[in-house]
Parts: structure tokens; C-alpha cells; sequence
């Protein structure tokens, strides 16, 4: 029978603080680059322009369709052969989850956006509003509301996306973990207590998230997936 | 941007991307078939009558979809052979922690389309004096699964993406493979692109399926 | 009387794909007039109405609006319809929906200054004293500051006639205002489009209310196969109707009372 020792995970739970703080730091400057790149996208997708929405349906399928870790791969090792930078894992994983998340996020943007009734597109142009004053005065304020729960159970998912960077040692939780196991020859309690690191703050967040919901709904406002 | 693309050098192996992409399709049908079963019956635990089912079906679901599911590999890989009295190979963690991440996902799947079916079809069902597990089987599930398609699809479409997290625990999966042939050749651009390209080729025309499938129920339903 | 028509409509068409809807419609609106459009649905007088303020684009044909007519010819090509200048034509012209259509995340007077603020630019002090008055027109200036979910349905279309009127348009579309409405609340719409036809605004309005028609309009409109079948004063097109189309529409409606 296996004898469980936590005593070197709560001796080093700096390092799994550290960690915790990695991955937010890293959630947070995806989901700020995420959000407006999001919504550009959206926006661009839903224009009458075909040169402006066709390029944007590409960038939001192509980055829905294949893997996170194949784009952090690409980003963290291609690119700056590509162009002279000098990549970080955190500068990849950046840009990576920025640009991943934004197209996912363009989606919720989308659909909340049609989500809409026809007869409020109408109504600002029967007072003489132009498309753009239209999707900013009437369309995008009604819309963000009914796409708040969308945009935090994919903020959660964002969240949980991030535990990729580990594989180019950037130091978010996951990693962190990682060298502590190696170096405290207890993986089990290590990965363990990390999995309930991640349960805690994640399951804590989705309740946020329902609660939202629940309100949303007693206020009589649908939402969109 | 004088980058002189050369895909030669990936063509070269393509006999060892090959082999990389046979084994995220194997992964990923091992995942995807016992993903969706185990979901399933998750998502029936969780909506059956006895209690003793439906906690531990909850308790189950809300762990796995609320931790990251390269953790759950991790764990399966460097924690879970030590309590186990077998080998774990790199493929049976990774499937292992895509398998129960996908079951717990796909049962919120199953369970949503079991609710969405008018309560009216369970009072038919006990009017006609069906037990719960016949009205199950024979009324609500058959019309459930098929408004649940385009979500088990898009699942499908996640788990296919998810094998490649199998990559950091060295399975040799395509990325894998792709990573290898990188670091010899010193091509990463290609080999990255290729794979990408490889993943959207194989996956966008299912996307395109279910967003057909998806506006054909808007309409029927 | 020698003023030029606000509206010329010429040879209107309009195509949804194989569906020709409108089949060529002439019509002069001059000031003052009130015009009720009657028809069976299917009709296209709804149709019709959106093509004047250009929700929809007409497919063929030329609508003059205060002298100019709009949109750009192009060599074999059908009319360009810019939207800057359909902006402009719709501030002129207002529109009253049949499902309302106010902004449900703005305040009654937050609806009605909309366009005043946003659209024309005014200061705000202005536009909320414009907004007060034109819902005090309506009836509705305590509602100022509620949100339009608390409102009747009778309020709620009666602030959407206010929003139209603030931009002080020179026409009225009235598209079946009262048609989703419960019964007990068309009579407080009514009365107030009603006042607005009595201080001798221009105004086109498509209703099923023929009593109503009878009593506002100066000019009646019947329409069938997107085309006008009968045009006249009330009296002439709803208590002597020549054409056959007309009487039977009108026998099917007999229940209104003059």
C-alpha cells in the first residue's frame, strides 16, 4: 500500500504559488489581446466586404481547427527563424493564446451579434444610423450581455489551454509541478495536489459563471453559446 | 522575410510522419469510442433515479471538466504507475486522461439532449407501461442522439486536437514525429506548417459538416 | 397648392429572388396628406412602406424625396442607393414599426434622444428637452426614465412614435402599428396617430383598421399583387369601391363602422 507524504508539497508550495501566478499572468495577457482581437474579428468576419470577411473566416477557422500545441510549436520554434525576434516562452505562448483564443472568442462575438432581432437593425437605420453607429450604439450593447456566460466558460476553457505552455517551459502551474516532482521524488502527491490547485480555481470560477447564468435568466435574457 | 521555404526536407520523412499520423488516429479512435461510451453511461448515472449513481457521476464529470487535460495526462503518466501494479506506457496515460476528460465532457452532452425531449415523451412512454429503462432506450434516447450530433461531432473534433497533447509525454504522434524530424533537419517552419496544414485538411471539411448539420436542424426542429 | 409632391414614387419594383413582389407603383404624396394602404397580406403594401425610408432596396423604379430623387444611376446596371444619402432621407422620413422595435438596454428618453444625439449631433441639453416634448405629445412624459420592458404594448409603440417624430421627419410611415397589439390597447395608439394626422402631418399608413382608415386618411389605398388597385378619398374607395378586388376585401371587412 502506498503511503501518501504531502509534507514536500507544503514545504515547496511556493513554487506551485509561483506557478499559479505563471498561469494567470499568462491567462490574463491572452484573454486582454484575445478579446479586442475577438471582437475585430467578428467584426470583419460579419462585414458586406468580402475581402474583409473572407480573411478572417480563415483566421478564425484555422486557428479553431488545429491544435493549440501545434500553434505554440509553430510560434515558439518557426517563427523566429522567420522573423528576428527573440522568442520567450512567455512571448509564445502570447501570442499563441492570444490569436487561439481570438478566434474563439470571435465566435461567441458572432453569434451574439445575430443573435440580435432584424427589427433593431432596422429601427437604427429608420433614425438614420449608419452600420457602424448601428453595431456600436444598439447591436454590440445588447449583444455583450447575452454573451457573458460564452465568454467565461471559454475563459475557463482559455484557462485550462494554458497548461500548454509547460511544454516550452514557460513556469505556469503545470510546470512548476513538474520540477517540484522531479526534484521531490513525489509525483503523486505533487500532480495530485496540482490537479486540486487547478479544480479549485477553475470549479470556483464555472459556479461564478452559473450563477451569472442563473441571473441572466431570472432577468428574462436569453444567452448564446 | 527572405526565408527560403523548403519542404524537401520534410518530404524526406514523410514515412515517419506517416507513422505519426497513424498513431494520433489510433489514439485518438481508442478515445474517441471509449470517450463517448464512458460518457454515456455517465451522463445516464447522472440522470438516474437512484442517488448512489448520480453523486459519484457528478462528482466524476465536474473534476474531469474542471481540470486541464494535460494535467490529468501528467498525472497518468509520472503519479498513476506508482500506485499501479503495471506498466503504463506513454499511450495508455494519454488515453487514459483524453478518455475520462472526453467521457465527462460528452456526458453533459448526452444529458443535455436526454432533457431537452418533452417530458410528454416519458408520460407516453409510462401510459403505454414502459419501464424507465425501455422508455430510455427505445423513446428518448433515439431522438436525443440525433439532436446531439453536432456536439458529439464537435467533440470528435476536440479529442482529434487533444491527441497531440500525448506529444509531451513522448507518444509518437504526428507532433511528435514532427518535433524529431524538426530538431534533425533544423526545419521547424516546415515541419510545423505541414502538421498545421495537416490538422485543418483532415478536420475543417467535418467542421463544415456540422455547421451544415447544425443549420438543417435549426430548420427541421 | 402649386408646392411640388414631398414623395414621387415612379414604376416601383421589387424582387425578393423569383418573388416579384411590388409590380410598379406610382404615387404622389404632397403635404398634408394622409394616406391609409389597405390590403389583403401578401399584398406588398408592407413591402411598399419599407421601400420608401429603403429598409429594403427597391429593385426598379425611382423615388423622389423633396425634390431629389435618390440614388445614383449607373450604366446598365440597376440603381446605386449610397448610404450616406439614404441616412439622410431616412432622418427626413420616420418609421413605426408593427413590433415596435425600441432599444431594450435604453431608458424611454434614452430611445428618443438616440438619434437627436448620435445621428444629428445635437448638444444634450436640447435633445432631452425635443425628447420631453415629443413624449409629452404621446402621453408618456413621466415614463422618461424607465426601460422600455415595463411598458404595455401600447406605451411602447407610442414611444416609438415619439422616437420617429423627434427627428422632426417631413413624412410618417406607420407600418401595421397597432396590429401586434392586444385589442383593449389599439385605441390609445390610434388617438395618438390620430393627432398627429390632425396637425397636418404628412403620413402613409399601412393598417387593417378600415374604420380607422376611413376617419383619418384624406387618400385611400388599395393594394393587391404589388400593384395599387383603387385610389381615391375614403369615401369613394371604401363606401363605393368599383373595382372587384376591393369590394371583396371590403366585404370580408365588413365588420368596421363609419
Amino acid at each position: 500500500m502506498y503511503e501518501w507524504d504531502f509534507t514536500s508539497v507544503i514545504e515547496n508550495s511556493d513554487l506551485l504559488w509561483q506557478g499559479l501566478l505563471g498561469t494567470l499572468a499568462i491567462t490574463g495577457t491572452a484573454l486582454a489581446f484575445g478579446l479586442p482581437l475577438g471582437l475585430i474579428l467578428a467584426l470583419s468576419r460579419l462585414s458586406p466586404r468580402r475581402w474583409l470577411a473572407w480573411p478572417a473566416g480563415f483566421v478564425i477557422e484555422f486557428f479553431r481547427t488545429t491544435p493549440p500545441l501545434v500553434q505554440l510549436f509553430w510560434f515558439f520554434f518557426a517563427l523566429p527563424i522567420l522573423i528576428d525576434i527573440q522568442m520567450t516562452p512567455y512571448l509564445a505562448a502570447a501570442i499563441t493564446f492570444s490569436i487561439q483564443s481570438s478566434a474563439f472568442f470571435a465566435e461567441v462575438f458572432r453569434a451574439g451579434i445575430v443573435s440580435i432581432e432584424k427589427g433593431q437593425w432596422e429601427a437604427a437605420r429608420a433614425i438614420g444610423m449608419q452600420r457602424p453607429q448601428a453595431m456600436r450604439r444598439i447591436i454590440l450593447p445588447q449583444a455583450v450581455k447575452r454573451m457573458i456566460p460564452a465568454f467565461t466558460e471559454r475563459a475557463i476553457e482559455l484557462m485550462k489551454t494554458t497548461t500548454l505552455v509547460a511544454t516550452v517551459s514557460y513556469a505556469d502551474l503545470l510546470y512548476q509541478a513538474n520540477e517540484l516532482a522531479q526534484k521531490t521524488y513525489r509525483p503523486i502527491e505533487v500532480f495530485t495536489a496540482t490537479a486540486l490547485i487547478y479544480f479549485v480555481v477553475i470549479f470556483g470560477l464555472s459556479l461564478c459563471v452559473q450563477a451569472v447564468e442563473r441571473r441572466l435568466a431570472v432577468s428574462g435574457d436569453s444567452t448564446v453559446r | 522575410m527572405d526565408y527560403v521555404w523548403d519542404f524537401g526536407s520534410v518530404w524526406e520523412y514523410r514515412a515517419a510522419l506517416w507513422t505519426g499520423l497513424i498513431n494520433t488516429v489510433r489514439i485518438f479512435a481508442i478515445c474517441f469510442v471509449t470517450g463517448l461510451s464512458l460518457g454515456l453511461m455517465m451522463g445516464l448515472a447522472r440522470y438516474s433515479v437512484r442517488r448512489w449513481l448520480r453523486w459519484p457521476a457528478a462528482c466524476f464529470i465536474e473534476f474531469f471538466r474542471n481540470t486541464p487535460v494535460l494535467v490529468q495526462i501528467f498525472w497518468f503518466y509520472f503519479a498513476f504507475p506508482i500506485l499501479a501494479p503495471f506498466e503504463i506506457s506513454a499511450l495508455m496515460a494519454a488515453a487514459l486522461g483524453i478518455t475520462l476528460n472526453s467521457a465527462a465532457f460528452s456526458a453533459e452532452i448526452f444529458r443535455g439532449g436526454i432533457q431537452s425531449i418533452d417530458p410528454g415523451q416519458w408520460e407516453a412512454g409510462r401510459a403505454i407501461g414502459m419501464r424507465h429503462r425501455e422508455i430510455m432506450a427505445r423513446i428518448i434516447l433515439p431522438q436525443a442522439v440525433r439532436r446531439m450530433l453536432p456536439a458529439l461531432t464537435n467533440r470528435g473534433i476536440e479529442i482529434f486536437k487533444m491527441t497531440t497533447l500525448a506529444s509531451a509525454i513522448a507518444y509518437a504522434d504526428v507532433l511528435h514525429q514532427a518535433r524529431l524530424i524538426a530538431s534533425v533537419n533544423y526545419n521547424p517552419i516546415e515541419a510545423y506548417t505541414v502538421v498545421a496544414i495537416a490538422f485543418f485538411v483532415i478536420l475543417y471539411p467535418i467542421v463544415r459538416a456540422t455547421y451544415v448539420l447544425e443549420r438543417r436542424m435549426a430548420k427541421g426542429d | 397648392m402649386s408646392e411640388n409632391p414631398i414623395l414621387t414614387i415612379r414604376d416601383l419594383h421589387k424582387s425578393f429572388g423569383d418573388n416579384h413582389v411590388l409590380r410598379g407603383i406610382d404615387l404622389d404624396v404632397k403635404q398634408g396628406d394622409c394616406i391609409a394602404i389597405l390590403g389583403a397580406s401578401g399584398s406588398g403594401k408592407s413591402t411598399f412602406l419599407r421601400c420608401l425610408n429603403f429598409m429594403e432596396t427597391p429593385s426598379d423604379g425611382e423615388i423622389t424625396h423633396a425634390g431629389k430623387t435618390i440614388g445614383t444611376v449607373r450604366a446598365g446596371k440597376p440603381r446605386h442607393y449610397p448610404e450616406a444619402e439614404l441616412t439622410k432621407v431616412r432622418q427626413k422620413v420616420g418609421m413605426v414599426f408593427q413590433q415596435f422595435n425600441l432599444f431594450p438596454h435604453m431608458t424611454v428618453l434614452g430611445n428618443v434622444i438616440e438619434g437627436l444625439r448620435i445621428v444629428q449631433g445635437m448638444d444634450k441639453a436640447s435633445a432631452q428637452t425635443r425628447a420631453h416634448d415629443e413624449l409629452a405629445r404621446v402621453g408618456l412624459a413621466e415614463k422618461a426614465n424607465e426601460y422600455p420592458s415595463r411598458l404595455s404594448g401600447g406605451q411602447k409603440q407610442r414611444v416609438a412614435i415619439a422616437r420617429a417624430l423627434a427627428l422632426a421627419p417631413d413624412l410618417m410611415l406607420f407600418d401595421e402599428p397597432t396590429s401586434a397589439l392586444d385589442p383593449e390597447l389599439v385605441g390609445e395608439v390610434l388617438n395618438v396617430i390620430r393627432g398627429i394626422a390632425d396637425e397636418g402631418r404628412t403620413m402613409l399608413l399601412v393598417t387593417h383598421e378600415v374604420g380607422f382608415a376611413y376617419h383619418v386618411a384624406n387618400r385611400v389605398i388599395f393594394m393587391a399583387d404589388g400593384v395599387i388597385q383603387e385610389e381615391g378619398p375614403p369615401e369613394q374607395v371604401l363606401k363605393n369601391p368599383q373595382n372587384p378586388r376591393t369590394q371583396a376585401f371590403l366585404a370580408r371587412h365588413k365588420q368596421f363602422e363609419f
